[in-house]
């Protein structure tokens, strides 16, 4: 009775301290801004397929190229849809494919970085000058090399986006945990014979977590841009789905005249860019973490 | 003599909490600095010693504000002062040396330059007048050969040459005040009474007023001729040194004096219960209230003002200050330690052990072998008895942490072996220990901040050793969680806080306690002490001793602190550059005739009183790697008697006192050199 106590007091104090540290990112007027940013994007994404108020792949060649109006609040594009619709839609797929490629650059590059920074030597050699080769090559490139072999779905783009995001993920994490590593409280747990795996789980991961998290979601900002640049080749996600880097590429060729087209999906991507910025700075300085001093590799 | 050149009137310096309260952390100090006077200011750390002395030179920390109160630099008031105005005062009438001269030089600009940099702002002398100043400077605090001297860079000096160099950067201006914030307290012991003394020096030598900021009443006691002790921002005792010294007649003086481990004592110091409390959490009474043993109700409800004693000529803020007057007050008490018991079974032995930090060559990394013919630590034969307190002394650099370390399994030995229990050879590799040795060996180390991991709470830091070697789970590991904090006079509470939120001798009783949860024969000490204040310093070592004296635990303490390894060993090692020079039984080593570097040691130690002047006989210079023949401590000695010191390894010779000496000198013949 008394350890389930312990455990929900615990539990409580975690819940505790993730509204501490939003409330903190909060009460700044950027850290403010960038969360109602996000908030809105991810909201809008889990209710636009409700609100939309025309159907994204309609074609009409009544309706090419209209200016905004009250019945087409952004206009229309060059096959006559409706542009305020495909823009709320088009944040959907970069989204969801972001987040999870994200979520799996932080789990392999962040992992294998506390892996190096522990053990050092000769294994930390090789694997750094694999990442370093890695990092030397055009990311797009390979992209697209991957892309147009195994084809543009989900399942392709989620670990592709993830694993070539994590290769920086992978330094930052080794820099942190070099930063733990040298304390006694590390020495303490080796002298006492811990394994390995014991003293990652234990020691090092709560001491070296924050700085990845930070990391994790300005890699997040990135690589939505990266996304987008791909759809923005035609690589990403396949047409008709509405796609903001998609969006951009049909409607460039058209700016002059019907700039909307070209607007709106660029002021949906750059806020959503901006928002998660501002709130992974804000997220660093609510942990207590200076961005402009542990720069990103 | 009698002239005042800054006085503090009522001054107050806070913060605005979080929450919007005001909180000072300075409360109504007044005091004030004669011309020629050397004052010092000694509390413990978080006692507000910093940001007075900041405040006395115009200069108030970021996020601090005065509340009340002024700072008189002859009659102007530094604290209403423009940056403007405050930069002709700073440098030219008021200098500052900081603790860490490496940090405050630049490291990339030549010495000479530096201070030829202090010179121009500060005065107008041309070019050649400065050159010949900087030497001259250079030459007033004793460097060696200054002509050279000014074209090094600072990483080329040693710690105290560092020090020196900030010292005369400081004098360029001609300071009427010195601000001297903590100068030595990096410093080895015997670079660090050289300092003092040039500082004593100085003082003379130019009238130059000091205000001398330590928390070392050890080395305040050599250069000060006035003490304001602080306590909790305020200034509870303020008088001429001797008599503070001597006879301190504020209970927290009183008590800090007596927990102050002494040469001259055997048993340990004793400790003063409590710690001070946090700024804001005074409310009414007296603030030394929790921790004083005169304390009547009367204290409870009034805070004393700083009354003045005409025959002491001392301020004291005590009601009960007459009482202490009348106690029979001798500071030269000591509680006395149980003898361990004399089975003397060993339960440890170093045999030959050689450690070396160089690299391996490729060819003997296949082979296995350390092919360095000097290593750090050479020839270490140590046998540690059961139940008893070996210490191993030296300055930074004799390899003491080394041999500790090489004990844990932390650092591959390169030749001879660790035995432990009945002879069983100890591998050098932590992975190759079997378990149940890793358990009883035992490491304390000597930063709590570093050794104890902060995002976990006392219970998860302590529940790892117990998980890890008795597999315990649920309710009998928290029992055990908190009979360990009983060991260690914590309280149940305890479990569930973090690091942050504990005092400084708090942590160190958690690392205790992880140490002990393992149920070790034997606990490594790594300077164990030397981050905690004195009066906290003397409660550990009574902790570490009782528990010792329950348990049966063996100690290997590593200090570099000759007073507090009097205080705790049964048995000193000395160690210089990695060799071994004298060994025997605490009260033996003490005494002489002892190793001449032992001697240098025992001559460095800063005792608590004006009548105990450090004996100076060999020079502070800084070996980087041991000779490579003879007997270490050539480089320095002050007894070196020819060729055979650097030729010959010293045999060991052992005295009547029954400690081993290694040395040239035939022991009878140091004898009565050192009488």
């Amino acid at each position: 009775m008394e350890s389930n106590l312990i455990t929900e007091d615990k539990q409580k104090n975690k819940l505790e301290k993730a509204f501490e540290i939003l409330k903190t990112m909060a009460s700044k007027p950027s850290g403010l801004i960038g969360l109602t940013i996000v908030l809105f994007h991810v909201v809008l994404a889990l209710i636009s397929p409700y609100i939309a108020p025309y159907d994204y792949k309609a074609i009409s060649p009544n309706t090419m190229l209209l200016a905004p109006s009250a019945e087409h609040w952004f206009g229309t594009d060059s096959l006559g849809r409706d542009v305020f619709t495909r823009t709320i839609l088009g944040g959907r797929t970069a989204l969801t494919v972001t987040f999870f490629g994200s979520l799996i650059a932080l789990l392999w590059g962040g992992l294998l970085g506390i892996f190096c920074g522990l053990v050092g030597g000769k294994i930390d050699d090789v694997v750094m000058r694999v990442v370093d080769a890695f990092l030397s090559i055009p990311w797009i490139l390979a992209m697209l090399l991957i892309v147009s072999l195994l084809g543009t779905s989900t399942e392709v783009l989620i670990p592709a986006l993830g694993f070539f995001y994590g290769k920086g993920i992978v330094r930052v994490a080794r820099a942190a945990t070099h930063d733990v590593i040298a304390k006694d409280f590390i020495v303490s747990a080796r002298a006492r014979g811990h394994s390995n795996m014991s003293i990652i789980w234990n020691e090092i991961i709560p001491n070296v977590r924050d700085a990845i998290l930070v990391e994790g979601a300005m890699r997040w900002s990135w690589m939505l841009l990266g996304f987008s640049s791909l759809s923005f080749l035609g690589f990403g996600v396949s047409p008709p789905t509405p796609d903001w880097g998609l969006m951009i590429s049909n409607a460039r060729g058209l700016m002059s005249f019907a700039y909307w087209s070209v607007i709106a999906p660029i002021v949906g991507l750059s806020s959503l860019i901006i928002g998660i910025n501002l709130t992974a700075d804000a997220f660093a300085k609510a942990l207590g973490i200076d961005r402009s001093t542990k720069a990103p590799v | 003599m009698n002239e005042i050149i800054e006085s503090v009137k009522n001054l107050s310096i806070g913060f605005n909490s979080q929450k919007g309260k005001q909180i000072s952390i300075l409360r109504n100090v007044s005091t004030n600095i004669k011309k020629g006077e050397t004052v010092g200011i000694v509390g413990e750390s978080g006692s507000g010693k910093s940001t007075l002395a900041l405040a006395m030179m115009g200069y108030i920390k970021q996020g601090l504000f005065p509340l009340k109160g002024e700072c008189l630099f002859k009659s102007e008031d530094l604290l209403k002062m423009s940056s403007r105005q405050l930069e002709k005062i700073r440098g030219r009438k008021i200098a500052m040396i900081p603790q860490n001269a490496g940090q405050a030089l630049t490291p990339n600009l030549k010495i000479g330059y530096q201070i030829d940099e202090a010179l121009r702002l500060h005065t107008d002398l041309n070019k050649t007048e400065r050159d010949k100043k900087i030497s001259e400077l250079l030459n007033k605090v004793r460097l060696p050969s200054p002509e050279t001297m000014a074209f090094r860079y600072p990483h080329e000096l040693s710690g105290g040459q560092q020090q020196r160099v900030a010292v005369a950067m400081a004098l360029a201006g001609k300071p009427d005040l010195l601000l001297l914030d903590e100068p030595t307290t990096g410093l080895d012991v015997t670079t660090q009474a050289h300092v003092l003394e040039l500082l004593r020096f100085i003082a003379k030598d130019t009238g130059t007023s000091m205000i001398y900021v330590s928390h070392d009443l050890g080395a305040i006691a050599q250069v000060s001729d006035r003490i304001v002790v602080m306590y909790a921002g305020e200034i509870v005792l303020e008088g001429p040194a001797r008599k503070i010294l001597k006879e301190p007649i504020h209970p927290y003086t009183y008590g800090l004096l007596k927990s102050i481990p002494k040469l001259s004592l055997a048993g340990l110091p004793a400790s003063m219960p409590g710690s001070q409390p946090q700024p804001g959490s005074i409310n009414e009474g007296c603030s030394f209230y929790d921790r004083c043993n005169l304390a009547t109700d009367h204290c409870k409800k009034n805070s004393p003002d700083l009354e003045h004693i005409k025959e002491l000529d001392t301020n004291v803020r005590c009601f009960n200050h007459k009482e202490l007057i009348n106690q029979n007050n001798n500071l030269q008490t000591s509680i006395t330690k149980k003898s361990n018991n004399s089975e003397a079974i060993e339960v440890l032995k170093l045999k030959d052990v050689s450690i070396s930090y160089a690299k391996q060559k490729f060819f003997d990394q296949l082979l296995n072998k350390i092919s360095d013919q000097n290593p750090t630590v050479k020839d270490i034969n140590i046998d540690i008895k059961k139940g008893e307190t070996i210490a191993l002394v030296g300055e930074s650099g004799s390899g003491k942490s080394t041999i500790l370390k090489s004990i844990a399994g932390l650092l591959k030995t390169k030749d001879g072996q660790i035995k432990f229990e009945n002879d069983r050879i100890l591998s050098s590799d932590l992975k190759m220990r079997n378990p149940n040795d890793l358990r009883a060996i035992q490491l304390i180390f000597q930063n709590p901040d570093e050794s104890l991991n902060p995002n976990h709470t006392v219970e998860q830091i302590l529940s790892q050793p117990l998980k890890l070697y008795f597999n315990l789970s649920g309710e009998e590991l928290k029992k055990n969680i908190i009979d360990l904090l009983k060991k260690v006079r914590l309280g149940e509470f305890y479990m569930s806080r973090y690091p942050r939120q504990l005092s400084g001798g708090e942590k160190q009783r958690v690392a205790v306690a992880r140490a002990f949860a393992a149920k070790p024969d034997i606990i490594l000490c790594d300077e164990v002490t030397s981050a905690l204040d004195v009066s906290v310093q003397a409660a550990v070592l009574n902790l570490l001793q009782q528990l010792k004296e329950d348990l049966g635990t063996t100690y290997v303490f590593v200090s570099h602190d000759l007073a507090v390894v009097r205080a705790i060993s049964d048995r000193v090692a000395v160690l210089y550059q990695g060799r071994l020079c004298e060994i025997g039984p605490s009260q033996n080593v003490y005494k002489f005739p002892s190793h001449p570097y032992t001697e240098v040691l025992l001559g460095a130690v800063l005792e608590p009183d004006p009548d105990i002047k450090p004996k100076l006989v060999a020079e502070d210079i800084v070996e980087e790697k041991p000779p490579e023949k003879g007997c270490s401590f050539q480089g320095r000695c002050p007894r070196k008697i020819g060729d055979i010191c650097n030729l010959e390894v010293p045999p060991w010779q052992i005295g009547e006192n029954g400690n081993a000496i290694r040395c040239h000198i035939n022991i009878d013949e140091l004898a009565s050199l050192q009488q």
